[in-house]
């Protein structure tokens, strides 16, 4: 089987998509020469040149507001915001304009942009590089909000949210793009909202977003060994959520853990934790659902303190036997 | 407006207009006028639900910015944007229902006064977001580009949105891509109450321009000719491939910013000065249209205009079952 980095298998589905679509356009910071600052564009401007493979100055205002404008009027512009962090700058053309104008205007306009990003902490990078903001578009609807974590998703999935009529943020992980998997050669999508049950097992559910979705085989991995066999579950497209296969796997299996990077305190988990409750999965319930997160800080610069943040592989494991030992 | 030489007739016909056009021009002020009026006397009522912005007083930077321009290009609008709208050529009913909240409007009743918008005719819609349009600017200008079209995209803002970040990203942009875009500032001298000399450091909003490197315009916004000048002259670039032109049109609100507005901030003076030179009485005035005719074509608008408020009446409120449609494609 063909094996691709994460990073490789984005850079093979704009080279086809750009290729198979004369409407798809790339724009963003570094993204020419340069290749991107993670190297996800890399030949992309010697393949189509300068007018489709767009060098921006340092503008996410304008970034944002050029695949809006060119998406409403008949192109499928796929921008790049440097680092997730710098998409601040870009929340009022995503937010008040790329998310409501079809709803504004009566449903009769559609803004088909793709707008990627990557998020996460671990290269060092501090409070100003290393945020994970999902859930900011969540809560915004009119976004579709989309996370791979593996290399046949990121693939998929971006091709999926090109097609795609609406606006679509696609956020990545950093330390995502060089771990590498399966990726046909072939064009193809997942399908958005969608969601995937990446492990089967019968003890706990562990829904887990983005490299957290990594973390959770590793860990389930050496829970097995032990003999809890966990069920993982990746939304891959966070809004609007597929919930069903999560709430069949609780029904399941009698316990829920959530897993993601994002600060605890209004993040993803509490969402997730909702749609479990309200639903019919309550009745099933053998222990409290719980949260693993980010801790409630920005992101540290040093080593030990930034490893300490967020879930670990380790952290994971320890949280999973408590929820399955009773001990919470 | 003419030179004491010219007569109307030479001016005119010096920018291969017609009477009949000139005639059509001046109706569209006063329906626009008209239109505003009703929407006035509409809210006073308690008819309307929301809030709204008129353009009193800005008619003929509206009919003078849209004369030079084509069908297919687009027009990117703002919140006071009634008068873009009708200038552009919408049909006052479906503004009127819009306006009202009918389900006939031009946006379902969801969108309301400040976003009214028709993509099929290519307007993109006003914007309840000051400046909120100027960077979707940079994306239809780069759209064009890459369809290699000889459109252009006019992007209509007022002076307010000059003092916002996405102004100096969006006109770089732009400049460095030589994009085919008319930027537009209506400097009513106000941005809400924060006057335009509080406002800036500078004399005029178009010096800017030469911050970005593109031609920068000042022009009377309550000359109709002198703004159709000034813009058939930035179109003309845009359409060859030279990049955007920021003009400043020079105009006034007579209303206040929106329905709360107690105008604190400037006198009633101030007001009538400007209403001196109103741009309907103005253009009326070098057609040498005496006053028995003006008020007959006044009369005409107002009908065109009861017509739109009678259909916007009798057309059905958006049923709840629809309230989920159109958040997704």
């Amino acid at each position: 089987m063909r094996e691709l980095t994460y990073k490789d298998a984005l850079n093979e589905a704009l080279f086809q998509v750009m290729k198979a679509d004369e409407r798809v356009f790339c724009i963003g910071e570094d993204i020419g020469v340069y290749g991107g600052a993670f190297g996800v564009t890399a030949g992309l401007i010697e393949e189509f040149g300068e007018e489709r493979v767009v060098d921006t100055p340092i503008s996410e205002a304008g970034i944002a507001g050029a695949c809006v404008g060119s998406a409403v009027t008949g192109m499928r512009p796929v921008g790049e915001i440097q680092f997730m962090d710098f998409v601040t700058i870009s929340m009022e053309q995503l937010v008040l304009q790329a998310a409501k104008i079809r709803f504004m205007f009566g449903g009769k306009a559609t803004v088909p942009m793709v707008l990627r990003m990557p998020g996460g902490s671990g290269t060092g990078a501090a409070a100003q590089h290393s945020e994970s903001l999902e859930n900011w578009f969540v809560h915004v609807p009119g976004l579709k909000v989309v996370m791979p974590s593996s290399p046949y998703d990121a693939k998929g999935l971006l091709l999926a949210a090109i097609e795609d009529d609406n606006p679509v943020i696609f956020i990545e992980h950093k330390l995502l793009y060089k771990t590498k998997g399966h990726v046909p050669e072939e064009m193809y999508t997942v399908p958005l909202s969608d969601t995937k049950v990446v492990r089967e097992g019968r003890d706990i559910t562990v829904v887990a977003t983005s490299i957290m979705v990594n973390r959770a085989l590793e860990a389930a991995e050496q829970l097995a060994a032990e003999g809890i066999e966990v069920e993982i579950i990746d939304p891959r497209t966070l809004n609007p959520l597929d919930e069903e296969p999560i709430i069949r796997s609780v029904i399941k299996t009698g316990r829920a853990l959530i897993v993601h990077e994002a600060v605890k305190t209004g993040g993803y988990g509490g969402e997730l934790v909702s749609r479990i409750m309200e639903s019919e999965a309550f009745d099933y319930l053998d222990a409290p659902i719980r949260r693993l997160a980010g801790l409630d800080i920005p992101i540290p610069y040093n080593r030990t303190l930034e490893y300490h943040t967020v879930p670990q592989i380790e952290s994971i494991v320890s949280e999973v036997k408590r929820i399955v030992r009773g001990e919470v | 407006m003419s030179s004491a030489v010219n007569t109307f007739q030479d001016e005119l016909a010096r920018r291969g207009l017609s009477i009949e056009q000139a005639h059509a021009m001046l109706q569209t002020m006063m329906e626009i006028r008209a239109f505003e009026e009703m929407a006035e006397e509409l809210f006073a009522r308690g008819l309307v639900h929301g809030t709204m912005h008129l353009s009193i007083g800005q008619e003929a930077s509206a009919v003078g910015l849209s004369a030079p321009l084509r069908p297919d290009d687009y027009l990117l609008n703002t919140h006071r944007g009634h008068g873009h709208c009708l200038a552009w050529g919408s049909d006052p009913k479906l503004m009127m229902a819009e306006f009202m909240g009918k389900e006939t409007g031009y946006c379902r009743g969801r969108g309301g006064s400040m976003h009214i918008a028709d993509v099929e005719s290519n307007n993109l819609g006003a914007n309840g977001i000051v400046a909120g349009g100027i960077p979707i600017s940079v994306g239809v200008g780069l759209s064009i580009k890459l369809r290699k079209t000889d459109q252009v995209v006019t992007s209509i803002f007022g002076d307010g949105a000059a003092n916002e970040g996405a102004f100096h990203e969006s006109l770089n942009m732009a400049s460095i891509w030589n994009l085919p875009v008319i930027y537009y500032c209506e400097n009513n001298q106000y941005a809400m109450s924060m006057s335009v000399e509080r406002a800036f450091n500078v004399e005029k909003i178009s010096q800017r321009a030469a911050a970005y490197g593109i031609p920068g315009k000042t022009v009377d916004g309550n000359d109709l000719l002198a703004v159709r000048d000034v813009v058939a002259e930035a179109v003309d670039r845009a359409r060859a491939g030279h990049g955007p032109t920021l003009i400043e049109a020079l105009t006034y609100r007579y209303k206040g910013h929106s329905k709360s507005d107690r105008q604190l901030y400037r006198t009633r003076d101030e007001v009538k000065e400007w209403q001196s030179r109103d741009p309907i009485l103005r253009f009326a005035a070098f057609l040498e249209i005496d006053s028995e005719t003006r008020k007959a074509k006044q009369a005409e608008a107002r009908q065109v205009i009861e017509d739109a408020l009678t259909f916007a009446t009798e057309s059905p409120e958006p049923d709840v079952s629809t309230i989920l449609e159109g958040v997704y494609a």
